[in-house]
């Protein structure tokens, strides 16, 4: 055990943690924007609220949720502790700011890092929380199966229960938690689609230098393999991933103008 | 005082294999009870030091630089001669042992260049067992190459950075002992004394660069590796810091200095753009395989270049003289480094230099890039070319390089025994420090092969016989001549930092070095070596009267560190003088313009100076003694060497 | 050649490791384009010893950008603008007339400033004295061509062996970490057979005392690997990582 308390506390160790808290929060971006695409299906919301029902209710991705918001708070509490001992490093700067030929982004993961959490915590009480807590509003699909059409009604506080889903008489019934209305009704406010906006954008830089520098920590640089990583961060991390999220809200903003 | 060189007796081959049985060892468990200083930590001293820690004496080791590994063994280019005979082209000991006597102008010892031939090979092995990154063929063996004119391959190398990687590598053994606890570093500290105590030599006396701290050392042995004195010249090719002031202090409490006329000038160097030049580039001799060296035929187009007026590409080929082809069909450009520095030297002074100082001449690949194509010269020389290209902005593929030669390394050196024992007993002086093992000339790729050869080989054999004879005693630290050295030395500071006349030392330096350049360069005449006598102590008494040395000694003090090692010079530079005025022949890199042949060839005198000339210091201000070993030549032939 | 130049220069002046120091404007008239920005300090430095002022002291040796001796950020770039450049080989005809150029020493808690541009980099020896050799004395080994060993292999030990230790990527990086360099003097022994043996134990005994003399970690900015006047790759880096990693939670 000393073995592996003296590994993470050297600044090696610190390092492989932040890139494998960085690579699976990288994984959970792609699940989540799986999901998150429901958003685009014109069903009044049914698939989106039942992905976030099943997200939210299936033990096994219960469990990996908490791995995930563990690694969220280990990743930046130990992007602190780093950038604590990186200042102390250099104690008096330069007068004159290095031109170091280092891409901007890679300066400034902790900036956007930090515009990164934020957005986190935003987003987080502004749907997970409610959503946890029941403040959201709820709603009842029904759709007939023979003819495909779906019928939407609201449901009152004291109607909803628990989320249920059945058929009745050739008829599918879902109540459940209307994630599918706070969002939309969210993404009316054009401010909070701008610090979107601005958090996405700062989510491509954060990934850009961060998935491939993930595969550099872990020392995985194959001369074959790592320019494979090095394409992925950039257009799969870095640009379709940031750019696929940021559509929703632009969406939801601009069919409602 | 008779010099006994202890060169053993009996078969040439078998001198070394025996004399080590008959050197006396130490008890294995005796040797950490013995204290040995190892002053410079080059090649010889990195590998002095960590070699006799591991043998398990406590070891002191000394730079002056920040780091062991910055010692300027660190920027030797070429490469490092062994008589391996991997390429299978007719190499051997023996012959390793022939070129470098030859090559040496005969003026150096059988026993030792039998013996540094011998341990050649185990330096290779040594190297390579530490991690040393050779360069290597496909099949994953060692690469060799032919170097410096000789004729088979035998020189190994990392690209041209091989005295780095060797250096790394002895570094690498001595940090390994630093962690052991056997040797403890002394960074930024200069030896500036050594400590005599009843005839031996028992300590040295130290300047910490940092704090300006005087401390003394002791220990049972004193080993110099402290490198050449190239810097006499105030230009050459050596780091700035390389100094002779270890070695010089070390000669005038006893130790004799033998040779010290025998300097190396290097034929391919960068010449010099103005007086801001603080040093000289050397550029691998390797480029003269396939570059022609010219000058034009006239001094009238000579001075049209020199104005800019014309670009060497205008001058036509019949107005061009290749001279070393012309001179020396059969060697043409690929003569050894004195016979190719000459004749520069020679065309220039004709009037038919160029550049814009007139001293330089042309080393042109114009056609060698028509011959082989500009890839394949750019494969060769690329690093070489831009490193050109780097220092003098033009751009060697369109216009010729312009080189001059320059100090590259000095033969001379403390006299030493086959022990590598100095006249001092327990003061011994390994690699470019000591005179022994090159002559009058060394060949390319030679000097790492030494410095290695006395630190890995040699002195672990020897020392230990003196130290078995002495005892384990400890050295009594708290004898009067230790503190007295030390006031020697402080009163030495105080006196250098009282001094704040109107010139500077650099100025002095620069001074120095044009006289020595001027008259003990590459060719001598005794009016001019008498005249640069006299010149030399006018300067020296200039020096103490009017240099300027700011600051303080408890600082770092780089004004201070720089006179002390400029005062030594300019009594270095009068014993040089003596000793090229005393030897009245040619050899080597001592060229006396009244000694040549009807061709202008060195002309050696062997029967009267086949001997080691080495020299006893008797007082400040009194001439030295001059002590001869001769050299005995019991299985070479003397001959003249000839490169028509 | 034509051309001199006149620059304004601010240098920092500290008097030692004590004292803090501060920036100090000198003018530089009359500079050759051919001088090196080193023997350009010298020039400077001789009208200051002949007003007896106490010159610029600054490290330097070789000045043929192998000793890694000097250092020097100028302009807020390690070595100055050139690429793959030491200070000493950096030569004025990078510069224009009329430039101001700012001097300022290697800047790491892990290096303090002894005196003006002078710092001490014995943290460098240190981390080397941790493990950076192969632990074999002198005599009684193989013969050198025993183990054959590939040449890419060798290429590559040898192009990371080529580290001249100056510091410059520590300079360079934002976190004054080591890594390039103690990365380098890793991969060259774990690339070749000869430092198989210690391979892991070299690993991390040498990262462990990188840690101990207060560097910064790695961010991958790359930056050292711009700077490094050698041209050291960050690939050495990702070595290191794998190595110590392996070491610590596999091999141990």
């Amino acid at each position: 055990m000393s073995n592996f308390s003296k590994t993470f506390s050297s600044t090696l160790g610190k390092k492989l943690v932040m890139s494998l808290t960085g690579l699976f929060l990288c994984v959970f971006l792609i699940v989540h924007l799986i999901g998150n695409l429901q958003i685009f299906k014109a069903d009044d919301g049914l698939a989106f609220n039942q992905y976030a029902h099943f997200m939210t209710h299936f033990p096994p991705i219960k469990i990996i949720s908490y791995l995930l918001y563990l690694s969220i708070i280990v990743h930046s509490v130990w992007a602190l502790i780093l950038t604590r001992r990186n200042k102390a490093a250099r104690p008096i700067g330069y007068a004159i700011k290095p031109k170091d030929g280092s891409i901007w982004s890679s300066r400034n993961m902790g900036i956007l890092g930090t515009i990164i959490f934020i957005f986190i915590v935003v987003h987080m009480s502004n749907f997970w929380f409610k959503y946890h807590q029941g403040y959201t509003p709820f709603v009842e699909y029904q759709t007939n199966l023979k003819t495909g059409e779906t019928t939407t009604r609201v449901l009152d506080a004291s109607e909803f229960k628990e989320y249920v889903t059945y058929v009745d008489n050739g008829i599918q019934i879902t109540q459940s938690e209307d994630l599918y209305k706070e969002v939309y009704t969210a993404f009316q406010q054009w401010w909070l689609v701008l610090f979107y906006v601005i958090a996405m954008a700062a989510l491509a830089f954060h990934l850009i230098h961060g998935f491939q520098s993930a595969f550099q920590t872990l020392g995985w640089n194959h001369r074959k393999y790592f320019p494979i990583a090095k394409f992925v961060g950039l257009w799969g991390f870095g640009i379709l991933i940031p750019l696929a999220y940021v559509a929703m809200p632009l969406y939801v903003f601009l069919t409602n103008l | 005082m008779m010099l006994d060189a202890k060169i053993p007796e009996g078969p040439l081959a078998e001198k070394w294999n025996k004399h080590k049985f008959n050197l006396k060892l130490v008890n294995p468990a005796n040797k950490r009870k013995y204290d040995i200083i190892v002053v410079g930590t080059g090649l010889a001293g990195a590998s002095a030091a960590a070699t006799l820690a591991e043998l398990g004496y406590n070891v002191k080791a000394f730079c002056f630089q920040d780091s062991p590994r910055r010692a300027h063994s660190i920027a030797a280019q070429g490469g490092i001669n062994a008589a391996k005979n991997y390429p299978n082209d007719g190499d051997s000991v023996y012959r390793l042992f022939y070129d470098t006597i030859k090559g040496g102008d005969y003026r150096s010892r059988e026993g030792n260049v039998y013996r540094l031939a011998e341990v050649s090979v185990n330096i290779i092995d040594q190297c390579v067992a530490q991690g040393v990154p050779f360069a290597r063929e496909y099949g994953g063996l060692l690469d060799n190459r032919s170097f410096g004119g000789a004729q088979v391959s035998r020189t190994f190398y990392a690209k041209g950075q091989t005295g780095q990687q060797l250096l790394l590598g002895a570094y690498s053994a001595l940090n390994r002992q630093i962690q052991a606890g056997k040797v403890k570093m002394y960074t930024r500290s200069e030896m500036l004394d050594l400590v005599v105590v009843d005839g031996k030599a028992q300590g040295i006396v130290t300047r910490n660069l940092i704090t300006g701290q005087v401390d003394t050392h002791s220990g049972h042995a004193v080993l110099l590796c402290t490198g050449g004195y190239g810097n006499v010249f105030y230009l050459s090719t050596n780091a700035m810091g390389s100094n002779v002031t270890a070695a010089w202090r070390a000669h005038k409490r006893g130790a004799f200095f033998a040779n010290p006329c025998y300097t190396q000038i290097h034929p391919t160097c960068i010449p010099v753009t103005g007086d801001h030049q603080s040093k000289l580039t050397l550029m691998s001799e390797s480029l003269r395989n396939d570059g022609r060296v010219w000058v034009p035929k006239t001094v009238e187009l000579a001075e049209r270049l020199r104005k800019g007026e014309l670009k060497a590409r205008d001058i036509k080929e019949e107005d061009r003289d290749y001279y070393l082809e012309r001179k020396y069909p059969s060697f043409g450009n690929l003569v050894p480094r004195d016979v190719a520095s000459r004749n520069a030297k020679q065309v220039c002074d004709e009037g038919r230099g160029v550049g814009k100082s007139g001293l330089a001449v042309y080393l042109d690949f114009a056609d060698a890039i028509s011959r082989l194509g500009q890839p394949a010269v750019a494969a060769k020389y690329g690093n070489l070319f831009d490193m050109y290209q780097q220092i003098t902005d033009e751009n060697p593929y369109q216009v010729p390089m312009r080189i001059y030669p320059a100090v590259h390394y000095t033969m001379g050196g403390l006299w030493v025994d086959y022990n590598l024992m100095t006249s001092l007993p327990g003061l011994y002086s390994l690699g470019e420090a000591n005179f022994s093992d090159h002559g009058a000339n060394r060949l390319g790729a030679s000097a790492l092969m030494q410095g290695l050869a006395d630190g890995y080989f040699v002195i672990p054999y020897t020392v230990g016989d003196y130290l078995a004879n002495i005892g384990p005693a400890p050295i009594d630290a708290n004898r009067p001549e230790f503190a007295q050295t030390k006031a020697e030395v402080e009163e030495r500071i105080s006196k250098l930092l009282s001094l704040k006349g109107t010139k500077t030392v650099d100025e002095y330096h620069r001074d120095l070095g044009h006289i020595m350049w001027e008259y003990c360069g590459m060719s001598r005449n005794a009016e001019g070596l008498k005249k640069a006598k006299g010149m030399i102590a006018e300067l020296r008494d200039a020096f103490w009267k009017n240099v300027i040395v700011v600051g303080e000694n408890e600082e770092v003090n780089q004004s201070l560190e720089k006179a002390g090692r400029v005062a030594d010079f300019l009594e270095l530079g009068e014993l040089m003088v003596d000793d090229a005025l005393n030897r009245e022949e040619s050899c080597g890199g001592h060229f006396r313009e009244e000694y040549q042949t009807p061709e202008g060839e060195a002309l050696r005198n062997d029967n009267e100076f086949a001997y080691v000339a080495a020299w006893e210091f008797k007082g400040n201000n009194m001439p030295e003694v001059l002590h001869k070993e001769q050299l005995v030549f019991e299985n070479v032939k003397l001959t003249q060497r000839s490169y028509k | 050649m034509s051309g001199h130049m006149n620059l304004t220069l601010k240098v920092w002046r500290q008097k030692n490791s004590t004292t803090p120091g501060k920036f100090v404007t000198y003018k530089a008239n009359d500079i050759s384009p051919d001088m090196s920005f080193l023997e350009m300090l010298d020039v400077v430095n001789e009208d200051l010893v002949k007003k007896t002022e106490d010159p610029i002291h600054f490290d330097h040796d070789c000045r043929e950008g192998i000793c890694g001796m000097c250092s020097l950020v100028i302009n807020g770039e390690p070595h100055g603008p050139k690429r793959a450049t030491t200070t000493c080989q950096l030569h004025m005809r990078s510069f224009a007339d009329g430039d101001t150029i700012v001097i300022e020493p290697w800047r790491a808690a892990a290096f303090p400033v002894v005196k003006d541009l002078v710092t001490n980099r014995s943290a460098f020896e240190r981390i080397q004295q941790a493990g950076g050799y192969v632990s074999i004395s002198t005599g009684g080994v193989p013969d050198a061509n025993e183990i054959p060993i590939p040449k890419p292999v060798a290429d590559e030990a040898f192009s990371s062996a080529e580290c001249i230790g100056c510091g410059a990527c520590v300079a360079a990086c934002k976190n004054a970490s080591a890594m390039l360099f103690v990365s380098a003097k890793i991969s060259q022994y774990a690339l070749l057979p000869q430092g198989q043996p210690e391979r892991y134990a070299r690993a991390e005994a040498m990262v462990l005392q990188m840690d101990e003399e207060g560097f910064g970690g790695c961010t991958n900015t790359y930056a050292c690997e711009a700077q490094c006047p050698k041209e050291i790759k960050v690939t050495n880096i990702a070595r290191m990582n794998r190595e110590f990693f392996n070491a610590e939670l596999i091999k141990s």
